[in-house]
Formats: C-alpha cells, sequence, structure tokens
C-alpha cells in the first residue's frame, strides 16, 4: 500500500463520480415507469409514443453520462 | 496498487485453470479493446491496418450483402434475407418520418447507413472473439461530430441567421429568455459528447462485464457453472443493448435534425 495523496484522492473523486451513474439509473427507471403507467391506462396511444419514451430515457441517461465521463477523467487523464 | 491487484486476480485464475488442467486463464477486461496492428508488431500509425479497422471493414461488407442479397429478389412472399432488409428499411424510414418530419426523408440514406453501421457493428462484436469498433470513443465520436457538425451546417444553410432562435426561446417569458439562451447553448454544444459517449460507454461497459464474469469463471474451477449461466444471461441483454444503443443513436440523430430543419420551439 503505497503511492501518494493525489492518488488517493484521484480515485475516492472517480468513485464519488461514478455515484452519478447510478443516480442517473433512478432517472431512467422514473421514466420508464411513468411511461408504463400511462401505457396501462391508454393502451392504444401507448405505441405511437415508444420514440418519445426513448428520447426521455436518452435525455436522462446523458446527466449520468457525464458523470462517467468525469470519473474516467479521474482516472485516466489527470 | 490496481495493476498488482489484477496480476494477483489473473495468478489466482492461472492457478486454478491449472489445476483444472486446462491452459493458462489470462483474463483481464479491458484487453479485449486494444487496438493491435494486424500485419506487423510496430506502432500504430493512421494508416496502420489494425483489428479496429478490420472489423469495420467487415461491418461494412455485412451490412452491403446483407442489403443487396435482401433486395435482388423482390419476391411477393419475401425470403428471411428479403424480410430482414425490408423490415429494417422500413423500420428506419418510419422513424425519420415520424420523429423528423416528411420533408426530412431527402436524409433517410445517411440516417439508414448509421443505423446499419452501428447495429451490425454492435451485434458482430458480440462474437466472441471478435472486436467491437463501436466500444472506442474515437469511432463514435466520429459518427456524433458528423451528425453535429452535418446538423449545424444544415441549420445555417437552411434558415440563415434565424436557426439562432433556437437558443431564443419564445414561448419563455421575456426576463427568463437569456438565461434559457446560455442554458440552451451549453445543452447545444454538450451534445455530440453525450451522443458519442453513450454508445461507446454502454458497449464497452457491457464487453467489460462479460469478460469481469469469465475471469470469475477462471477463478472458480468446478463452481464456474455459476459465472458461465450468468455470462448467458448477461449475453442476452446485452444482445438487447446492441439494438437498443443503435436505436437510440439514430432517433437522437432524427432529433437533432428535426432541430435544424425547424428550429422554432
Amino acid at each position: 500500500m503505497e503511492g501518494d495523496i493525489s492518488t488517493l484522492g484521484q480515485f475516492i473523486g472517480a468513485g464519488l463520480a461514478g455515484l452519478g451513474s447510478g443516480i442517473a439509473a433512478l432517472g431512467v427507471g422514473n421514466v420508464a415507469a411513468n411511461f408504463l403507467n400511462g401505457a396501462l391506462r391508454n393502451p392504444s396511444a401507448a405505441a405511437s409514443q415508444t420514440a418519445t419514451l426513448f428520447i426521455g430515457i436518452a435525455f436522462a441517461e446523458a446527466l449520468g453520462i457525464f458523470s462517467f465521463l468525469v470519473a474516467l477523467l479521474l482516472m485516466f487523464a489527470v | 496498487m490496481a495493476q498488482s491487484e489484477a496480476a494477483t486476480i489473473v495468478e489466482t485464475g492461472a492457478e486454478a485453470a491449472a489445476h483444472g488442467g486446462g491452459s493458462g486463464f489470462n483474463i483481464h477486461p479491458m484487453d479485449q479493446f486494444v487496438v493491435q496492428p494486424l500485419f506487423s508488431d510496430g506502432a500504430v500509425s493512421i494508416f496502420t491496418v489494425t483489428n479496429a479497422t478490420l472489423w469495420m471493414a467487415i461491418v461494412v461488407l455485412a451490412t452491403a450483402l446483407m442489403l443487396i442479397v435482401g433486395t435482388r429478389g423482390r419476391n411477393v412472399i419475401p425470403s428471411r434475407a428479403q424480410s430482414l432488409a425490408e423490415l429494417s428499411y422500413g423500420f428506419i424510414y418510419k422513424m425519420v418520418e415520424d420523429v423528423t418530419g416528411r420533408d426530412a426523408v431527402k436524409y433517410f440514406p445517411y440516417i439508414m447507413t448509421l443505423f446499419m453501421f452501428i447495429v451490425l457493428a454492435n451485434f458482430l462484436a458480440l462474437i466472441p472473439g471478435s472486436f467491437s469498433p463501436t466500444s472506442h470513443i474515437a469511432v463514435t465520436a466520429v459518427l456524433a461530430l458528423l451528425v453535429f457538425f452535418g446538423v449545424t451546417i444544415l441549420g445555417f444553410v437552411l434558415n440563415g441567421a434565424s436557426f439562432l432562435r433556437l437558443f431564443w426561446v419564445s414561448s419563455a417569458p421575456l426576463a427568463l429568455r437569456p438565461i434559457l439562451a446560455v442554458i440552451e447553448l451549453v445543452s447545444y454544444f454538450v451534445r455530440p459528447v453525450s451522443h458519442s459517449i453513450r454508445l461507446a460507454g454502454n458497449i464497452m461497459a457491457g464487453h467489460a462485464v462479460l469478460k469481469v464474469f469469465a475471469g470469475f469463471a477462471g477463478a472458480l474451477g468446478v463452481f464456474a457453472v455459476v459465472p458461465v449461466l450468468a455470462i448467458t444471461a448477461i449475453y442476452a441483454l446485452e444482445v438487447l443493448v446492441a439494438f437498443i444503443q443503435a436505436y437510440v443513436f439514430t432517433i437522437l440523430t432524427c432529433v437533432y435534425l428535426k432541430d435544424a430543419l425547424h428550429p422554432h420551439h
């Protein structure tokens, strides 16, 4: 177990940034859950809205991707 | 430190494999993404033929083969190849029409090309021992930047300076509009980043997880049945992810194209 304090901070920071990806999963689940909620109430309108579902998931996921990017930068670029 | 730990894992894996009588297991999750030259063992320059170029060429050939063979017959009752080609054509055509609008149909060939390249690259990367070009940010960033610059140039060519009204949300109260303009501007320039990393990150993470479980299988001996079953399940998930990520990349391209064609909120 050796290494300097900046490496320690780098790894801890990367781990903390990785949490953001997990929290983005909550957002994605929220989008999907609400879609299902609406789709079961009105199944005939559901099929036409799957594109909207995927766009919503993609936008919710984007912010998780940024925290993943921060983790990657901390691990490999700093 | 991380490297020595990985080395320990690899060693225990090799020991377990040696006890089982098989050859040594040397599984490191990220080794599968290494770009290697095919015909030499020197440095990789811009024109070196690597495993990445080989697999991208295979993807292009497979796309061409699938669509050419599929559209050659034109039977009323389609063969399997024909219905595959027709299904993928109709799927993307309908997506462009629904998301972007009828006037975007002239940009359909490019979107179809993007989708076929990404979906086949993802699927062929799932063949054990193959290489996944879309797991590299260098590949997906080129695809995303082409879309970004294409859409931006198209927006200015079609709309002139009024393309900038995309950032000026006319439905918001006047006092809020400058703040919203800043947010819209930032989110516009962040688009290629999320667009490319979403695809690369999903594919890379999926393949790395498969390799991590493969490492467990090497280290566990007889109990390798459990990780092998887990690999089977994750593999099925990865087949789904391979399609969904190609779909998401394509549909986001359509959404961005819509902004260029109709920049009014």
